[in-house]
This record gives C-alpha cells, sequence and structure tokens, in this order.
C-alpha cells in the first residue's frame, strides 16, 4: 500500500485536530443517553420540551459528579408511535447506545422494555438498561416488569393514593366524574380510581366515565356539558397534552364548578390556560411542586433562563442522579453492572431522599398534593408566568403511597460482564473504512 | 333534554368553525381543481397572526388583521408558486401546496414556539351566553356561530349577488369561456385562493382561543377538513355546509350519548343471541363499544362509507349537478 502526499497531510490534520480537543472532554467516558419520545406530532411540545430537560440536566451533571462521567443526549422521533418506538431502540443500539430514555405513553413504553429484554437476551454483552421517566401504567412494573426497566414516576396506583386520601377528607365531594385518555394508562386510572374511592368513600358516586381518543378530540365541550348534567363536583384526570388543554378551556367556557383533580396541570402549557377562574379548583397530584426549596429552584431557574419555558419534568434530575450514583457504586458504566446497583439504591435528590425499590424497580418518592392559587410570599414560583402557582396542599411521605411490588423479577445469572464475541467480519471492515 | 338541546348548539358553534375552512377549501378545489393542503396551515397562521396582533392592537384588532394576512400570503404563494407549477399539471401542484403548509408549521414552530402560545378568550365574550336548565351556553360558542354565519352570508352575496361572484361561478365550471369572453381567469384563481385564506384566516383567529393555538392544530383540522369536504361533495359550497353541520354534530351528540351500539339495538327489540360472549371477539366487542369513545372516529367512518355508496358526496347525489 503506498501513501500519497494528500493521504499522509490529512492524516496529520486529524490527529492535530484530535490534539487540540480539550483534555477534560477526551479523558471522561461518555455515556450516550437515546431519547426517545414524540418530537413531531400532537404530543411535540411535551416531547421538545421533556428533551430539553433532559440536555439541561446532562449538561448541570456534567459540570461535576461522582462517577467521573460525561451523559450525552441523543435525540429519537418515535412521533408518538409504538411501531417507531421500537425502531427507534434499534436505531440507538446500531449507534451502540446502551441507556434508553423514554417516558410518554404507556403503549410505547411497554413495547420498549419488551424489545429491551428480547434484545438483551439475545445479546449478552451488549445489554441496554431503560429509563422510563412518564409512562406510569402499572403493568410496567407489575404483571410485564423486566429487570432492565427502571420507572422513575409514581406509578398509577400510587398516584391515586395519594389523590384518594386527599379526597377522603373531603366530605364535600360526593359525586366524581372521569375522563380519561383512551388507552391502557387512563383505562388503569379509571379501574384504581373506582376501586380505591370504593374503598375509602363508600359514600361517593362515580356519576359518569369517558375515554377520550388520545390526542384526537378537539372539542370536549360536550364532555364539560356530560359533567354538568350529571351534576358531578369533582373530575379526576390524568389526561396530558393538548387533551388536557382543551379540557380546561371547555371547562372554563361552559363555567363548570367542578373540582380537577389531575395528574399532569403542571405539564407544558396546562398552567397557561388554567387561569384565575381555576384559583383552589384545580389540583395537582404529583412527585414535585414548583415551590420545593433548594435544588428544584436553582433548576427551574437555570432551565427558564436557557430555554424561556417551564422546567415541567424534573424527575430528569432524578434519573441522572440514579444512574452516576449506580456508576460510582458498580465502578463501571457497563449496564449490567449499573441496572444490579440501581437495584434498592437509596439517595438524595430534588424531592429528599427517594429509593429505587429492588423488588419491582420503581422509585419511592414523595408525592405532593397542591391546588392552584395566586403567588404569594410563601410560594413564589411564577408558574409559565401566569402569576399563579401550585400552592402546597400536604405531602405524602413515600411510605404513605408505597403499595406492595407485584413483580416476579427476572434476575439475569451473573452481572459479570459477558465474554463479549468476537467482532463480526463485517463489523470490522467498516471500522477499518474509517 | 336541555343537555342534549345544548350540545347541538355546541355542536352547531364546531360546525360553523368547520364550515369556515371548508368553505375556503372546496372553492379552492373547484376553480384550481386541487386540494389545499396548506388549508390547515392557513387555519394556524390565521390563529398565531391575530394572537400576535391582539398583543398590540387588542382582540378586534387581531380579528381583521388575521384574515388580511393570511389572504396576503395566500396571494404571494399563488402567484409567487402555483402560477409557475400549473403548466406540469395537477400533481406539482399538489405537492407545492403540500410542502407550503409543512414550511407554514415549522415557521410558526421556530417563530412562535412548539408549546401553545395563551389565546385566550377576551373579557367581554367571557361568561354564559344564556342558561339551559342548569347548563350555560358559552357567550363566546355564539360569538364563534355569529361569524361564522356572516360569512357564511357574505360568501353567499358575494357569489349570487355580484359580477365578481357571477364570473367565479362561470370561471368554475367554463373556465376556457370565461377567459375567451375577456376575464382574467388566472387574476380569479388568485382573488379565491386569498378569499379562502382569508376565510381559513378567519377561522383561525376565532378557533384558537376556542380550541387552542399551537402548530400541531394545522394536522388536527386539516385530517378533519378534507372528510368534511369528502362527506359534503367535493366543490360544493351547499356541501361544505351540510358536511360540516353533519361531522359537527356527529361528533358532538356521539359524545353526548351514554350508551353502545347493542343498547341501542336493545331499545329496538333487538337481543343478543344466548351464549354470546358479552366483551370479547370482534363483533360483540363492537357493539359493545361505547360511543363516545369512537367519537373521533365516526367522520372517517363517514367517509369511508360515502366514498363507497356515494362517491361525488351527498349533497350532488342529492340531484345537482352543478358545482355549488
Amino acid at each position: 500500500m503506498t501513501l500519497s502526499r494528500r493521504h499522509l497531510l490529512s492524516l496529520m490534520a486529524g490527529s492535530l485536530a484530535a490534539g487540540a480537543l480539550p483534555v477534560r472532554a477526551r479523558e471522561l467516558p461518555v455515556v450516550k443517553l437515546a431519547f426517545i419520545d414524540p418530537l413531531t406530532g400532537p404530543f411535540a411540545a411535551i416531547g421538545q420540551n421533556q428533551l430539553q430537560s433532559w440536555q439541561f440536566v446532562a449538561d448541570r451533571v456534567n459540570r461535576g459528579n461522582t462517577a467521573g462521567v460525561r451523559f450525552e443526549i441523543v435525540p429519537f422521533d418515535n412521533k408518538g408511535a409504538v411501531q417507531d418506538t421500537v425502531n427507534a431502540l434499534q436505531a440507538a443500539i446500531d449507534q451502540d447506545i446502551r441507556y434508553v430514555l423514554q417516558g410518554d405513553g404507556s403503549g410505547a413504553a411497554l413495547a420498549l422494555s419488551k424489545a429491551v429484554s428480547r434484545h438483551n437476551v439475545r445479546h449478552p454483552g451488549k445489554e441496554v438498561v431503560y429509563l422510563n421517566y412518564a409512562a406510569v401504567d402499572p403493568a410496567l412494573t407489575g404483571s410485564d416488569c423486566s429487570f432492565w426497566h427502571f420507572a422513575l414516576q409514581p406509578s398509577v396506583p400510587m398516584t391515586l393514593q395519594a389523590m384518594t386520601d386527599d379526597i377522603r377528607n373531603r366530605p364535600d365531594i360526593q359525586r366524581v366524574y372521569l375522563i380519561e385518555q383512551d388507552y391502557s394508562f387512563g383505562h388503569q386510572v379509571a379501574k384504581y380510581a373506582r376501586e380505591m374511592l370504593a374503598r375509602k368513600r363508600p359514600d361517593i358516586q362515580i356519576v359518569g366515565e369517558d375515554f377520550v381518543a388520545l390526542g384526537q378530540v378537539k372539542d370536549f365541550s360536550p364532555y364539560i356539558a356530560k359533567v354538568q348534567a350529571a351534576k358531578a363536583d369533582c373530575i379526576i384526570t390524568a389526561n396530558w397534552g393538548p387533551d388536557l388543554t382543551l379540557l380546561i378551556k371547555a371547562a372554563q367556557q361552559g363555567g363548570l364548578k367542578a373540582d380537577l383533580y389531575t395528574f399532569y396541570a403542571s405539564s407544558l402549557g396546562a398552567p397557561s390556560e388554567i387561569g384565575p377562574h381555576d384559583a383552589g379548583r384545580v389540583k395537582l397530584v404529583y412527585y414535585s411542586e414548583p415551590n420545593l426549596p433548594g435544588t428544584l429552584q436553582s433548576l427551574q431557574k437555570g432551565f427558564r433562563d436557557k430555554y424561556k419555558q417551564d422546567f415541567s419534568v424534573p424527575v430528569t434530575y432524578t434519573g441522572l442522579l440514579l444512574l452516576t450514583a449506580a456508576m460510582t457504586k458498580a465502578h463501571s458504566i457497563d449496564p449490567i453492572k449499573v441496572a444490579s446497583a440501581m437495584e434498592g439504591l437509596k439517595f438524595h435528590t430534588f424531592n429528599g431522599e427517594v429509593t429505587m425499590r429492588a423488588a419491582d424497580h420503581q422509585l419511592l418518592q414523595p408525592i405532593y398534593v397542591s391546588s392552584w392559587q395566586p403567588v404569594s410570599a410563601a410560594n413564589p414560583y411564577n408558574v409559565e408566568n401566569t402569576g399563579y402557582t401550585f400552592a402546597l396542599d400536604h405531602t405524602d411521605p413515600p411510605a404513605q403511597t408505597t403499595l406492595p411490588a407485584q413483580c416476579t423479577m427476572q434476575r439475569p445469572l451473573t452481572t459479570e460482564i459477558y465474554p463479549v464475541k468476537p467482532p463480526k467480519v463485517r463489523a470490522s471492515a467498516v471500522r477499518g473504512g474509517n | 333534554m336541555d343537555a342534549l338541546l345544548l350540545s347541538l348548539l355546541n355542536g352547531l358553534s364546531y360546525s360553523l368553525l368547520l364550515f369556515l375552512l371548508a368553505s375556503g377549501l372546496t372553492l379552492i378545489f373547484s376553480l384550481l381543481g386541487v386540494l389545499n393542503f396548506a388549508h390547515g396551515s392557513f387555519y394556524m397562521l390565521g390563529a398565531y397572526v391575530a394572537w400576535q396582533t391582539g398583543q398590540w392592537l387588542g382582540f378586534c384588532g387581531g380579528l381583521l388583521v388575521a384574515p388580511l394576512a393570511v389572504a396576503a400570503v395566500a396571494t404571494l404563494f399563488e402567484v409567487g408558486v402555483l402560477r409557475r407549477v400549473r403548466a406540469q399539471g395537477h400533481l406539482p401542484e399538489l405537492l407545492a401546496t403540500f410542502a407550503f403548509g409543512v414550511v407554514l408549521v415549522e415557521a410558526a414552530r421556530l417563530l412562535w414556539g412548539s408549546a401553545s402560545v395563551p389565546y385566550g378568550i377576551p373579557p367581554v365574550l367571557q361568561g354564559s351566553l344564556f342558561r339551559l336548565g342548569g347548563l350555560e351556553f358559552a357567550a363566546y360558542r355564539g360569538f364563534v356561530m355569529a361569524v361564522g354565519l356572516a360569512a357564511l352570508g357574505a360568501a353567499w352575496l358575494l357569489l349570487w349577488r355580484t359580477r365578481i361572484g357571477l364570473v367565479v361561478q362561470a370561471a368554475l365550471t367554463h373556465a376556457p369561456m370565461v377567459s375567451a369572453l375577456g376575464h382574467n381567469v388566472p387574476a380569479v384563481q388568485t382573488l379565491v385562493l386569498a378569499a379562502g385564506g382569508a376565510l381559513a384566516g378567519l377561522a383561525g383567529a376565532v378557533g384558537g382561543p376556542l380550541l387552542i393555538t399551537e402548530p400541531g392544530m394545522a394536522a388536527q383540522m386539516g385530517a378533519l377538513l378534507f372528510a368534511v369536504i369528502i362527506i359534503g361533495g367535493l366543490g360544493s359550497l351547499r356541501g361544505a355546509l351540510f358536511g360540516a353541520l353533519l361531522v359537527g354534530e356527529l361528533q358532538t351528540l356521539a359524545v353526548a350519548v351514554n350508551g353502545s351500539l347493542a343498547d341501542g339495538l336493545q331499545r329496538l327489540g333487538w337481543s343478543a343471541p344466548a351464549g354470546w360472549p358479552a366483551a370479547s371477539g370482534i363483533v360483540p366487542s363492537l357493539l359493545h363499544l361505547d360511543l363516545s369513545r369512537a367519537a373521533p372516529l365516526l367522520p372517517y367512518v363517514l367517509v369511508v362509507a360515502v366514498l363507497a355508496f356515494k362517491p361525488h358526496g351527498l349533497t350532488r347525489a342529492l340531484g345537482r349537478d352543478e358545482a355549488l
């Protein structure tokens, strides 16, 4: 093989450029995280905000962490569809990404969890770990639980536990209406809400139940008319995205007086629609509330300065802390070791001490019940610059909302890294071509 | 009963909003021979422009500026792009409108962000217009109905009572003859696209506060619009009105009804054969599906049915073969 002068020069230029890289960046091992969520379609706004949240907390954690790693978020658009989610996983694996972040839509989450488990069985030594930061179908940590899946947000029954505990102490609520999205998640919410209310407040009547097609309904006024006709004094809704904003808008136009217990009233765009009319009536039951002192305030401020939006998915921060803590404990960035290290891990994040339960990989954390109120000295955070905020009613510590684990976990026989097979000819040919 | 009446009224206001959009789309189709895929984007643009100018000029200002701005954009698009590609036939035109729609949506995303903007109902129009039983009919919905009816009236007057309308009507069906008589048909085409754009802009300006103002509104409305004009009959203004009313009321009433197809059949005297599983298998589970859950699906089911049995749409089948 003869080297032409041009070839030699380009090689030299390449090595010069590599040498010019900052020393730090070259030394720290890079952990790539594939972000798989809708970046186009009806839920694009939420997906973009979530992506920015991950990128923002990655920047934060990259400033210095105990694991000595640098996180890099690689976005993939799943268009909110199940098939595209699985395709995106394959694309991520092809790029040698070993950690996956996904949250929007329990249907996509279930498919992804299964695809990840299948991949890990078939490709020992190439395991992938899935951090689920928003999908809350209890099947994910129950009947369909997987060793490779870690749930960062409280599951449906945990949130409903906190919500129904709050409703139990409100004798003024007698008639409850359920409006949920028509997929596994919404049906789980309806099922657990009925069960828990029947147990805690047998006098409460469920006066109606409607399932709306995900992201399809534009005019919610007929639903509000039904709620009014049923004389409900409380709506429980786990809607998110436009399905929540449109519901709130229609409720205002119809002059609805019922309380609104929501899972996601703080999600992007929803607070802007709530307004003064709903002060005290819109409740948020969530793993965070915007006036928590300490780390959250600095995160919210930093995010708003950078992206001009609210930092509405703070669990992203918890997710990266979980990874760094586990990597520190495991002295490794290998997914199989990190996954084992995450089991039972206790660490501190923006909402206090949290535990990744080993039995079902569900993060146990406080749940806050807060209500829509004007900004005050005690609750200063101005949500989406509306002049209003979610003011804390009470906090449910983890012990109060923890439910028994329902999972029979299949763990790998060994967490030692499997012997890596010799690279295939084609792979080495590709590498040689570079 | 009151709840049903209120639902009908709510459905009517939504139908009239759909009609504002569908009327422009169907006129453009009859005159230019292309489905304007950018129509949903015109609607979105109208909402954004109305919101943005509303910050400076108030709600009414936004309501006036939005149709004009969208009409201007539509005119530029017709003169600058559509005329150039028209020589190559309808397919490039169709693709051009599709591409332009995507460009508008992405431009809005860049300018105003992908989250929804707080385009709200002005204080004057908040609250209720009247009460039915214990239920309120929102004042803003009344306003949307008024705007829709005014636009319907204006379109009717313009098309049937003016010389311009006469030329447009003639150009719809006999373009070469109108051209031979000395009228400027390309100018008429530009005018119709601009007018369609203005109607879409107006629909956006009134629909933004009613529904939601975000880039996704273009795609959401776009699909439904095609259903409306296909059901009504492509190219027919009456069909657009008919289709809009049908789709709007169907969606609203399907939600308002409690119960499933099986319940309805039972009321008519039909009973499930003994031994039928109540909720498993395709046919029983379809029969027992709550109608309210299927509401967003119904317009598209109707499209398939109409295409299968009356391919020219419902109004043409009702007995008129004229375009209008």
